[in-house]
């Protein structure tokens, strides 16, 4: 049977049509809104490459089904820039080298957004990589990922 | 993942109604059933989204001094409540040693109840389960037996539930509360797992249809406040289940323990209650002498259900140590990775 809904994704409200009620999330932002950007690591909750706000919250989007998300606003890697100008976080990470292949760092970048929206601020790196524990990096850039976490917070509370 | 058809009814009663249909399963956060239904260990014909029900998303402390927890909060949220966690600091640390951060903002407290094991065998479609088919075999008896039962197994099933969680609601005597087509009951949460017999693999005990609506923890619950403890061991300090967790919690004055609990994780099919362990210390001054008692007494009918005899040695040492961690009192803030036995000791203390 066919389904219905209506996601606001980063701003832009979508219609979306599906054959039935089955794809994730995750999939749909893949390949039904084109946006790619968010990753498919391992489908499975095991790896945080999917890692979307929704309502403003960090999730994993291969765990959501989409249609329990209808009506929902949705923000992904491709909505966090303003224009030209990078996110403060992904400034941080350019600028800390937090990633080396680059496949699990806009699932990174999403989870340290939520992560900032939930905690507001902490210092102390240990308290970062437990709140980051969420998402694995099989290229091990961990150091990195922690510094750029670091350099993000004084970018961000620079801005305010 | 099968075709199902999708509902999202509006009213409890409306859900039940649909759950109590062959094939339905309600769907909260998805974390597990989704999970489920990819690998194929679950196939229902229909979803009952239940994650905008009305009314089930509140924390409530009752006049009686209870609290009551709608199943539909989020694992986040009621650890994050400064109010909850303050009184029940172990519950708190249970939540957050859980999954990673975007599960737990997706996760309910009643999906949590509800999960699954994560016995291999029970996710492998080519191997038996007498869970997923009663009757069919258990293939984990002789198999990767490594993270099995060692207490209140049969030949059945030697799975374990794998809820932090679900752990420290054990020991505060936690309640579950069901809506069904046959009307509303409340269930212990201990009792609310059935342990294997020798015929039949056990698991949550609801029948067909049956929501859960919340969670109770009665008024005695917060005497622990200020001695309460969670922690856990796993392959890694974080984002992995429990190979065995402990809660421990006392409720102490002048240097006696008036009341203690005391449960393990991670060890049986359902979170374990540790009487005897209890009974060791109970209304007594504590010593180290009592501790390592109370310790062996906790895994006193413990038995390997495969290559997992190090677990009873594993889980006495947890106890230990939980025990002790509690009695020097809840540390100030929650440590930095919450129940783990690698956090500093005096972690914001
Ligand atoms: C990678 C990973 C790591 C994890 N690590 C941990 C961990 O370390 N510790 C831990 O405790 N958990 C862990 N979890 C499990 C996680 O806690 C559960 O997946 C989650 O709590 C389930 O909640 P949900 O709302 O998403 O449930 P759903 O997936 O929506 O539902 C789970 C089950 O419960 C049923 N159900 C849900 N709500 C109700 C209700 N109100 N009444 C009746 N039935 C209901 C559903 O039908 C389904 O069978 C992990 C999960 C993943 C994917
Ligand atoms: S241990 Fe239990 S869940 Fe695992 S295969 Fe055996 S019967 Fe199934
Ligand atoms: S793709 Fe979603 S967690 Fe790995
Ligand atoms: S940068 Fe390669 S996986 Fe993280």
């Amino acid at each position: 049977m066919t389904r219905s809904l209506t996601l606001t994704i980063n701003g832009t409200k979508h219609d979306i049509e599906l054959e039935d009620a089955r794809p994730t999330l995750l999939d749909v932002l893949r390949e039904r809104v084109g946006l790619t950007g968010t990753k498919k690591g391992c489908d499975r909750g095991q790896c945080g490459a999917c890692t979307v706000l929704v309502d403003g919250r960090r999730i994993n989007s291969c765990l959501a089904l989409a249609m329990s998300h209808d009506g929902a606003e949705i923000t992904t890697i491709e909505g966090v820039a303003d224009g030209e100008t990078l996110h403060p976080v992904q400034a941080a990470f350019i600028e800390n080298d937090g990633f080396q292949c680059g496949y699990c760092t806009p699932g990174q970048i999403m989870s340290a957004i939520g992560l900032f929206s939930e905690n507001g601020t902490a210092n102390d790196p240990e308290q970062l990589r437990e709140g980051m524990s969420g998402n694995i990096c099989r290229c091990a850039a961990y150091a990195g990922i922690t510094e750029a976490l670091l350099d993000a917070q004084t970018r961000l509370s620079g801005k305010e | 993942m099968n075709l199902f058809d999708y509902k999202r009814p509006s009213s409890i009663a409306d859900a039940v109604a649909a759950g109590a249909e062959p094939g339905a399963a309600y769907l909260a956060g998805g974390t597990n059933l989704l999970d489920l239904m990819k690998v194929g260990a679950r196939k229902p014909d229909v979803l009952v989204d239940i994650s905008r029900l009305p009314g089930l998303g509140e924390i409530e402390t009752l006049q009686d001094g209870s609290v009551r927890i709608g199943a539909l909060v989020r694992n986040s949220d009621l650890a994050r409540d400064a109010g909850f966690a303050k009184a029940y600091p172990a519950v708190a640390e249970a939540l957050l040693s859980g999954a990673s951060a975007q599960l737990r903002n997706a996760a309910t407290v009643g999906g949590n109840l509800m999960q699954q094991t994560r016995c291999l065998y029970f996710y492998d479609q080519q191997s038996r389960c007498n869970r997923r088919q009663p009757g069919a075999g258990c293939d984990a008896i002789g198999g990767e037996t490594g993270k099995h039962a060692v207490l209140g197994w049969t030949k059945q099933c030697i799975a374990t539930h794998p809820s932090d969680f679900c752990v420290a609601l054990a020991a505060l005597d936690a309640s579950v509360e069901l809506q069904g087509p046959d009307g509303a009951r409340s269930v212990s949460l201990e009792e609310f797992y059935t342990l294997p017999t020798e015929d039949t693999p056990g698991g949550a005990d609801v029948r067909p249809g049956e929501l859960v609506t919340a969670l109770t923890l009665p008024a005695d619950a917060a005497h622990f406040a200020g001695h309460a403890r969670y922690i856990k061991l796993r392959d890694r300090t974080s984002y992995a289940f429990a190979i065995v967790s402990a809660a421990a919690m006392a409720d102490i004055s002048d240097g006696v323990v008036q009341d203690i609990r005391i449960a393990m994780g991670g060890v049986a099919a359902r979170p374990w209650r540790a009487r005897a362990a209890e009974a060791a210390l109970k209304s007594k001054a504590p010593t180290p002498e009592l501790i390592s008692a109370a310790a062996e007494a906790a895994l006193a009918d413990a038995s390997p259900s495969g290559d997992n005899a190090y677990k009873i040695e594993l889980a006495k040492r947890l106890v230990h140590r939980a025990i002790e961690q509690a009695l020097a009192g809840t540390p100030q803030t929650i440590p930095a990775l919450p129940g783990s036995v690698f956090a500093a000791q005096a972690a914001g203390r």
